[in-house]
Order: C-alpha cells, then structure tokens, then sequence
C-alpha cells in the first residue's frame, strides 16, 4: 500500500457536528482527483446527539470499514471521543482534536488541538466547526507538520466543495475551511 | 473521465432500479433502507420516467402493491429494512409459490450490531424459509450491479428475488459509474390463471413443486455463481468463503502480506440456493473456512461438516457485526498464525431526543400525569423516551396498544390496577397501531394512548405519513386524518393537544385516565410538527420563548436527569442553557422544582 495516495481517514464526533458533511467533501475531493473511494457513515438512532464515526478510505480499498492502526490520520470534533477512537491511527499517525487534548497519552502519535468552536463563533458561522476542523488539518498538511501529506490540499478540497455541492453550502463552506486553515498556518 | 459519481448504497441500489427499467418501487422506511425509495424518488422526479414511487402504510402494503405490479408483467420492486420483512413476510411467502410474471426484487436491509433495530436477524435465512433466491452485495457498487442480474433470475425463472444488504453497504459510499436510465416501454398485461394467481390447496402443491424445481435450477445458474478472488496457493489445503460485506472486508485483509495466497478466497453472490457445484467443489478442500452476517446460511449448505468451520462449528462468532479486525484473526487462526486482536474501547455517548423535541414534552406530560404508570413505548425517535424514565417495554411496530391492552388484562382483577400509558408516532400508529386500538376498543381495555404526532416519520429522516398531503415524489395526495381514524376505531374519548402547552397535556392526559377507568381506551393526540421539518405547517408552528437560569439554581441537577434536553448543561455548581443548541420552545419552564429556569 502506498500512504501518499492510499489513505485512511476517521472523523469522529457527535450527532448532529456535522461529521457526515466532512466525510462527504472528502470523498467527493478524492473522486475528483481521480482516486478510488469508500466511506462508511453512522445513521438512524446513531445520530441523535450520539457518537458518531465516519471512515474514508481513498485509493486501493475494498473494505468499507478501517481496521485499528491503520489510520493514518483522525478528525476528532468532540474530545471526549478521542479515547474512544485513538486506536483506528497507527504510530506515526496525525490526530486533529477540536479543544483541548494533550499528546501525553499518545506519544506515537501526531496530536494537534485547536478550539475551532472559538474560531467558527469568531467568524459568525456557530454550526461550522466541523470545516473549520477540517481546513485546520488541510493547513498542518499544506504545511508539511505531518507525514505523508493529506492525499488532497487545501485547493482541492475548495474546488470538490465549489463543484460538488450546492451555492448555498460552499457560500459558507470555504470561509470556515480558510479560518481553520489561517489558525494552522500562523496566517 | 469515466462519469463516476459518489453514492451511498441505497442511491447505488435505487440507481440501478431505475436503469433496469423499473416501473414502480414502494417501501415502508426504516434504518438501514429508507433512502433507497427516497434516491429512487430524486431519480423520477429528475427523469420523469412515469415510475410509480411510495411510501406504503407498512411493508405489508408496500409488497403486495409492488407485486401485483409484476403479476401485470412489469419489473417492479419493493424495498424495507430486515424487521420489516417480517411485517411483509406473509405475501412474500405465498408470492414465492405463485412466482413472478415481469421482474420482481424484495430489497431486505440487514442490520448486523444491530446499529438501529430490534433484531440482528439475517433476511438469508427468510429467503431461505421462503424458497426465494437472494443475493449479498459487498458494495455499493455491486448493489447497483445485482439489480439487472436479480430482475432477470425473477423473468428466467418466474420467482422473486431477494437483494440483501447491509448497513454497511446501504450507508457506504462509494465511487459509482452510473448506466443509461432505461424505459423498457412495458405496458402492463395481467393474464388471468386462476389456477395459479388465486390458488387454492390443491394447486399450491404443484406450485411448491414448480418452485423447488426453479430452486434446483437456479443454484446452476452461471452469473451468480461464486467467484474466485485471489490466484491462492498450489495446493489446495485451506478455502475460506465469504458474501457481503465480509467479503469486502476479506478481499482486503488477504492482500496483506503475510497472508497474500495463504488459502483460496471465494465470494459466494448468491448464499440462497447455494450453487451445486460449488457445495461439491469445497469437499475437496482440507478445510473452509464460512464467513458471513449473521447467520450461517452458507455454513449450513455445505454438507461436509467435518471440513467446514464457521458460526456453527468454529470461531465466527454468532451475534454482532463482524468487524475487519476480527475477521483479521479469525482467518489467521485458520491459517495457524498467530494474531493479537485489538479490540475497540466500549462507551460512547448515548443518543437523545433533539433540543425542542415535542415528544420530550410529551413524556415529560407524561410522567406528571400517571407518575407510577406502565409507560408502553414503541418504534421511532421516541424509543428515546426511555432515557427520560417514560419508556417502559419497546417491542416492535404497533405493539405500545396492544402491549397496554395485555398489561390491562394482566392486571384487571388486581385491587389496585396501575395507570397504563402507551406512546406511539404517527407513522407507527398508521404502519400497525389501527388494528391494535380496533381491538383495545373491542376489549374494553382502560389505558391512555397518547399518539405523538410529529407529521413526519422522523427517525428515518422525515418521510410523509398518510396524513401529510404529498407522497415521496412531493406528489399531491389525499391524507387520512388521525382524528377520525381514531373515532372511527370506536374510541370515545379523543383529545388532541399542543405538546409545548404542558399544564394543559398533563390535563388532558389526567381526563383521559380518569375516562379509561371506566369506559375503555382513550386517546389524547399530541401534534406538533418534528423541528427538523422545514415545510410551511412545522414553520408557522415556531414560537420563541427565551429562557435564563436564575442564580437561585443550586446544581441539582434535576432537569438534566429528567427532563435531558441538550441545551441544559451543568458549568461549574450550576446548570446553564447553551445558546447555540436551544430552540426557545419554553417547555423547560415547567421543569425546575424550584422554578429557577425563567423567561428571559
């Protein structure tokens, strides 16, 4: 398996966070990089309030489902979910946690906080934290604060959600994906 | 660039319908099928193709709509979660002896963990038991691509055929090309038989025989056949075969390296009926190893028991959803390798109702009028009600009356009966609740029947009920009242209230004890529309009552343990109401037991 193209990914949250946009703008980023892609979503029952968990897998993949370990990165919107999930990455794996979250605990492993609930208050959009986590973790890749990169950048991520989704959604999309990508890069 | 477009496993599964030429779909919604009719709505309302879609009271109604459609000899198909086939098993079990004329699919969605059912049962083994063949996508890709292959097997051998997914197939998404949308330009033609469409005893004995005899040759038939996956070792030693999701899970885990041609890997397509030659093929292995959700069909069709490892003899476990990392060391095991299984932490949180849900009200009504109540609960997003302590038996569809007629019963003769309270949706009243209150009525039986009525069936992600006035195209339709349904049922004392207004519910709930006492069952309705509907009705509903904390509240948190809306949350010694997540719908005014939640 080659990491650089054939990626992992969990976003972990709760019902209601908006996981399921975030998984879908990443697939929907990988389809139009011409990548192979898999994802698998919680519904029904799962999605009141509860936790939820999302897995993308881009590339060379049959299995909808991540085993542990093999992860190489994780979204995690809700903190209290990082325990619970923390064993899909493997060593050498990156994980986003939106708030604060401590590494100690993982130090195998790639731990970057960041209080995006501030940030999306910050620039008017209460229910966008979910992007503003997810351009957050665009920005540490662009950056290169983890290997392998992101199989997709922060432009191609933009133009997946310009394309893909309705005027109304990446209105309001991309400005929160740039705030979570500013507060990465120190921009 | 090939046209390939991002799809969940339903969109996949109504995608090809559609491109099968299809000419009417129904459903009755339910975790993990329901966006099958709605995808396959989206695609008629774009295409125009003069498809019949609905949604069907049950999936009783909805499988013997869509058959008759096939008896007219066009391709028809009806789709449901795996409990909902047990609603529609009995026109599915004599539509099996009658056969099909135009194609006919039964879509079963499995919800092997279960994530979102009563049961983890496996529709395999009802296809099974109805002597129907079914198929096992692994993907939303393959979904897409068993529909044609299923609605010729149903043609070829005038038989309906089962499509069997998965939650993880139906909540998948995945890269899909889509086909042509088809128009097979079919004009409906019944031919009367009544020797075989209104079959009596005597003529269904034939027919048992015809259909064995289809069976017999349908587990020849070449496209549906097993396929091989991987080159496997030299010599054969070890087989293992998978279906479904299983076998996607395998087709990864045995490229991995330190398994790469370990054992020959097989796909079963069609676990029912297993195909002839295969059964004979696996004797020659050592060992196979059967691995499959959630029962062991396969398992069970392969006659070599002493050879044959799986749920019945072997490591597989029984119940749950196999997980990769399970089936992992489960395969390397088979192999003699050593494996560590690593398994996932347990805990999570557990879901809620919504901030501002009117059933929250209601159960808060609820458990103020008959506090020592049996509270009889049933299928939706008010399970959830069970976390409030007004939830006390869940059973399946319908059965919140007729599990409080039997508490009645139970305790009719007993000095001091308790109050008997069931809670039941819209949509579940209509789906099997009607015949359950026929019979209450008819027995005499004294409980409330409190009908939460949201005007939506909400768990599924809002489909209409009959008594919305539009169907699952947005197609004008005539709805059914509840009211006069319930009047109509013979019941004398119906009360319709507005759930936010408490004092006046918990009055009404009050009366409506008082009455069941003596005159047998009352129903006290409880309309307000689902805050997840955008539709103008639920719009003009919306109120707007703020509320603050006051800073007399001590922490006791007794409005979180009961009353559990998301907004109150404890910060610090003291509960606080999040802004963000708060609808202002003031019911929680009547909460506090030291009114220190106020108007703003």
């Amino acid at each position: 398996m080659d990491r650089s193209t054939d990626q992992q990914i969990i976003v972990s949250g709760l019902g209601g966070q908006g996981v399921l946009l975030v998984s879908r703008i990443l697939a929907e980023s990988a389809i139009l990089k011409g990548f192979p892609v898999l994802t698998s979503e919680d519904h029904g029952m799962a999605q009141r309030g509860g936790t939820v968990v999302s897995h993308i897998k881009a590339g060379r993949f049959s299995s909808p489902l991540i085993r542990p370990e093999q992860a190489c990165g994780m979204i995690v919107l809700a903190p209290e979910n990082l325990p619970l999930h923390q064993h899909f990455v493997g060593p050498g794996g990156w994980m986003a946690v939106n708030g604060t979250a401590s590494g100690e605990n993982y130090p195998d492993r790639n731990l970057f906080a960041v209080d995006a609930d501030a940030l999306c208050r910050k620039i008017g959009q209460p229910r966008a934290m979910n992007l503003v986590m997810l351009g957050f973790v665009l920005g540490k890749s662009d950056w290169n604060e983890f290997a392998p990169s992101f199989f997709c950048n922060m432009a191609e991520v933009c133009a997946a959600v310009r394309e893909r989704f309705p005027e109304k959604v990446s209105a309001s999309a991309i400005p929160a994906l740039e705030c979570g990508y500013e507060a990465a890069t120190g921009g | 660039m090939e046209n390939k477009q991002l799809m969940m496993g339903n969109e996949a599964i109504a995608r090809g319908l559609v491109e099968s030429g299809c000419a009417m779909a129904t459903s009755y919604p339910g975790t993990p099928a329901s966006e099958i009719l709605s995808s396959v709505a989206a695609l008629e309302r774009e295409f125009r193709t003069g498809m019949h879609v609905q949604w069907a009271v049950n999936e009783k109604v909805a499988l013997e709509i869509a058959y008759a459609g096939c008896q007219a000899g066009l391709r028809t198909a009806v789709s449901m979660k795996q409990v909902g086939l047990n609603v529609a098993l009995d026109p599915l079990m004599s539509a099996a002896y009658m056969g099909t004329k135009g194609g006919f699919i039964v879509i079963s969605a499995d919800d092997p963990g279960p994530h979102s059912s009563q049961t983890e049962q496996d529709s395999r083994l009802m296809a099974m038991a109805a002597r129907i063949p079914v198929l096992d996508p692994d993907s939303p890709r393959q979904a897409r691509e068993m529909i044609e292959p299923a609605f010729r097997i149903s043609e070829a051998f005038g038989i309906p055929v089962m499509l069997r997914p998965t939650t993880r197939v139906c909540h998948a998404r995945q890269d899909v090309a889509s086909g042509v949308i088809v128009d097979l330009k079919r004009r409906p033609a019944f031919e009367k038989d009544p020797a075989r469409w209104a079959a009596t005893p005597k003529f269904r004995l034939k027919l048992h025989g015809d259909l064995e005899r289809k069976l017999s040759e349908i587990a020849a038939h070449a496209p549906t056949a097993p396929v091989k996956l991987n080159a496997g070792p030299k010599r054969r030693a070890r087989a293992v075969v998978a279906s479904g999701v299983a076998a996607a899970h395998l087709k990864e885990i045995a490229s991995d390296p330190d398994l790469t041609d370990r054992f020959d890997l097989y796909q079963v397509l069609q676990p029912f009926p297993l195909h002839a030659e295969f059964i004979e093929e696996m004797g020659r292995y050592d060992a196979v190893l059967v691995i499959e959700e959630t029962e062991p069909v396969i398992e069970m069709q392969l006659a070599d028991r002493n050879r044959v490892q799986g749920k019945l003899f072997g490591p597989v476990p029984r119940v749950g959803e196999l997980l990769p990392e399970g089936i992992e060391s489960i395969v390397k095991g088979f192999c003699k390798m050593p494996s560590n299984l690593r398994t996932a932490p347990a805990g999570g949180r557990r879901p809620t109702l919504c901030a501002g849900c009117p059933h929250r009200a209601s159960f808060f009504a609820i458990r103020k009028a008959a506090p020592r109540g049996i509270y009889t609960g049933d299928i939706g997003c008010y399970t959830l009600g069970l976390n409030l302590g007004a939830v006390d038996t869940v059973l399946c569809m319908g059965a919140a009356i007729s599990q409080a007629a039997g508490f009645y019963h139970a305790y009719k003769h007993t000095e001091k009966p308790p109050d008997i309270v069931a809670a039941i949706g819209d949509s579940t009243f209509f789906h099997a609740g009607v015949p359950a209150l026929i019979d209450a009525k008819v027995q005499n039986a004294g409980f409330v029947l409190m009908i939460l009525d949201n005007r939506t069936t909400a768990m599924t992600g809002g489909q209409p009920t009959p008594a919305a006035s539009f169907g699952a195209t947005g197609n004008p339709l005539s709805p059914v009242a509840i009211e006069p349904l319930v009047n109509g049922c013979g019941v004398e004392f119906c009360r319709t209230v507005d759930p936010y207004q408490v004092n006046e519910t918990i009055e009404a709930l009050k009366q409506a004890l008082e009455f069941c006492r003596t005159r047998g069952p009352a129903v006290v309705v409880a309309r307000r529309s689902c805050l997840l509907e955008r539709g103008p009705e639920a719009k003009a509903e919306r109120i707007g009552i703020p509320v603050i904390v006051s800073d007399a509240c001590d922490g006791c948190g007794y409005c979180i343990k009961h009353f559990e809306c998301p907004a109150l949350v404890m910060s610090g010694n003291r509960v606080s109401i999040d802004p963000a997540v708060c609808t202002q719908c003031g019911v929680c005014l009547n909460v506090c037991p030291k009114n220190c939640i106020c108007p703003a």
